[in-house]
Order: structure tokens, then sequence, then C-alpha cells
């Protein structure tokens, strides 16, 4: 029944790779999309980090700033 | 009059947003799946090759659909001198530009079998790959000319240029003679597809468009980031 599935009557080849081509594009556009999110987010921490208290107090009175910092954003 | 889509404030929901699409993504693909590869039916003519539609037609629905949104933002952003539409515009374009390409190779593997050929200058397919051309022209406009004033009025020309090709790629299949099969689903009349096709059809659709938001909104927080490290920098 297996055999038969993955088959599908000589059309398998054709299907399989179809989906597996779909599910490598989802798979590679999300880990480069995530790298670039990833990336900006450490520069921005490593920036923050390196403000003069003044600064940092500035920075951080915007609540756009806040939330980048926060430790909500996992994806 | 945009004050809604002040970045400050889109930056609340959208950076908390994508955890909760993902989770819906997951589920709504996993369902997708199910359907497309086990409980849909084959075809009569075209056996199992017909479940490569589940994947090719969404695909080429949403990039369609992606291509239109970005021409409308940025024609937008122009008329109400409002950057963040530009922005907006910018984070759909990957997701769009993938989206094509899966189209364009999908539409390869079935037509394998399905015509004898993996590739013909089809109107319809020749049409999809001109705007996958646009797209990329669009995302290298991007890189190329970022933080230049002209970046805007250049990405904007590009997309007047690509929507042409759009209504080109819709009728394509009635105006030529092409390889390529006419529409089975019409809006505004009956559509030629059985329901337990156009189930599947419709719940992939749906797991596409909420990929298609997710790298949005993953993209456009990591736009908004980058511009609040140049912020950081003027401090």
């Amino acid at each position: 029944m297996i055999n038969e599935f993955l088959y599908m009557n000589g059309y398998g080849l054709y299907v399989w790779s179809a989906f597996s081509f779909t599910l490598l594009c989802f798979t590679s556009l999300y880990v480069i999309i995530k790298n670039q999110y990833v990336k900006e987010k450490n520069k921005f921490v490593s920036k923050f980090g390196a403000l003069d208290s003044k600064k940092a107090k500035v920075a951080i009175s915007q609540t756009i700033n806040k939330e980048i910092l926060s430790n909500t954003q996992s994806i | 009059m945009f004050k809604i889509f002040e970045p400050n404030k889109i930056f609340l929901i959208t950076s908390k947003a994508p955890k909760y699409v993902i989770a819906l993504f997951a589920v709504v693909f996993s369902i997708g799946l199910l359907e497309a590869l086990i409980f849909s039916p084959e075809d009569y003519k075209q056996s199992h090759s017909v479940r490569i539609m589940y994947v090719h037609v969404p695909a080429a629905w949403i990039c369609l659909g992606i291509f239109s949104s970005i021409t409308f933002l940025s024609l937008s952003g122009y008329i109400f001198k409002n950057k963040n539409f530009f922005l907006i515009a910018k984070s759909l374009a990957p997701s769009g530009f993938v989206f094509n390409i899966v189209a364009l190779v999908t539409g390869s593997i079935w037509g394998k079998p399905t015509w004898g050929t993996w590739w013909a200058w089809d109107a319809r397919i020749t049409s999809m790959l001109i705007l996958a051309l646009f797209y990329l022209m669009y995302l290298i406009a991007w890189r190329i000319y970022e933080d230049k004033e002209n970046v805007l009025k250049i990405t904007t020309i590009i997309t007047i240029l690509g929507i042409i090709n759009v209504p080109i790629i819709k009728y394509s299949v009635d105006w030529w003679n092409t390889l390529h099969q006419p529409a089975s689903i019409n809006v505004l009349s009956k559509s030629s597809i059985h329901s337990s096709m156009l189930f599947p059809l419709l719940i992939m659709t749906a797991a596409f468009a909420l990929f298609s938001l997710l790298i949005f909104l993953m993209k456009y927080n990591t736009e908004l980031i980058k511009i609040k490290n140049k912020g950081l920098d003027r401090l």
C-alpha cells in the first residue's frame, strides 16, 4: 500500500519532486529571512549596549526600541 | 490619514504576530498536504499527476496577487507620500518571487507527463517567466540602490511596467491558442472543477497565503530594525 502511494500509477516521481521542491523553497526562504532578522537584531542589541547611559535612556524611551530589545520576539 | 500605518504602532503587532502565524500555517498546511496527497481523488485523464495542481495553482495565484499589491502600494506610497507603503511592498517581494519560481518549476514538472515536454514557449508560461524577471529586477533594484533617494522611483517604474504583464498572464489562455489549459475556477461563473478537488486547492491556497504573511512579517520586522539601527547611529 505504501509502495502504491509512493508510486502513484507511475506519476510518483513528478508529484513528489513538485512537492519536495515547494518544501525546499519554503524552508530556504524561511531560513534566509530568519537569518537576516537575527543578524539585524543582534546588531541592534550590540549597538544599544555600546551607547552611554544618556543616549541609552533616549533610545529606550521609544516603544519600538523597547520592543526590539524585549525577549518576546522569538521569531 | 495613515497614522495606523506608522511603523512604531505596527511593530507592536508585527513583532508578536509571526509565532501565531507560523502555528496556524503548520496546522493548515498539514491538513492541505493530507487532502492534496491522500484524500483528494485522482483525475480520470491525468491520474495522480493532477496532485501537482495543489502546489502549482496556489503559488501562481499568490505570486500574481503579491505583484499587484506591490504595484498598488508603490503607487500609493507616491500619491500619499508615505514611505511605509514602500517598506511593506519591499517586504512582500521575496515571498512573491519564490512563489513565482515554485509556479514555474512545478508547472514544468507537471508539463512533462501531461504535454510530454518540460518547457514550451507558450503565452502563459512565457508571461509567467517575464513576471519572475520583473520580481528579480525589483529585488535587485532595492539591493543596488538601497539608501538612495531614487530607489523609490526606480522600483515604482519596475512595478508599473510589470503590472502590464499581469492581465496578459490572466487572459493569455483565452487570447491565444496555448498549450496551457484555460482557467478551471471562475469567480463570476460556474467553476469546472469538482468540489472534491476544489476544497484541497482552497486549503493549500490558504496555507500558501499564511506562509507569505509569515515571510512578510519577518522581513518587515527586519527592515524596521534596520531603520532603527541607523537611528541609533544618529543619537
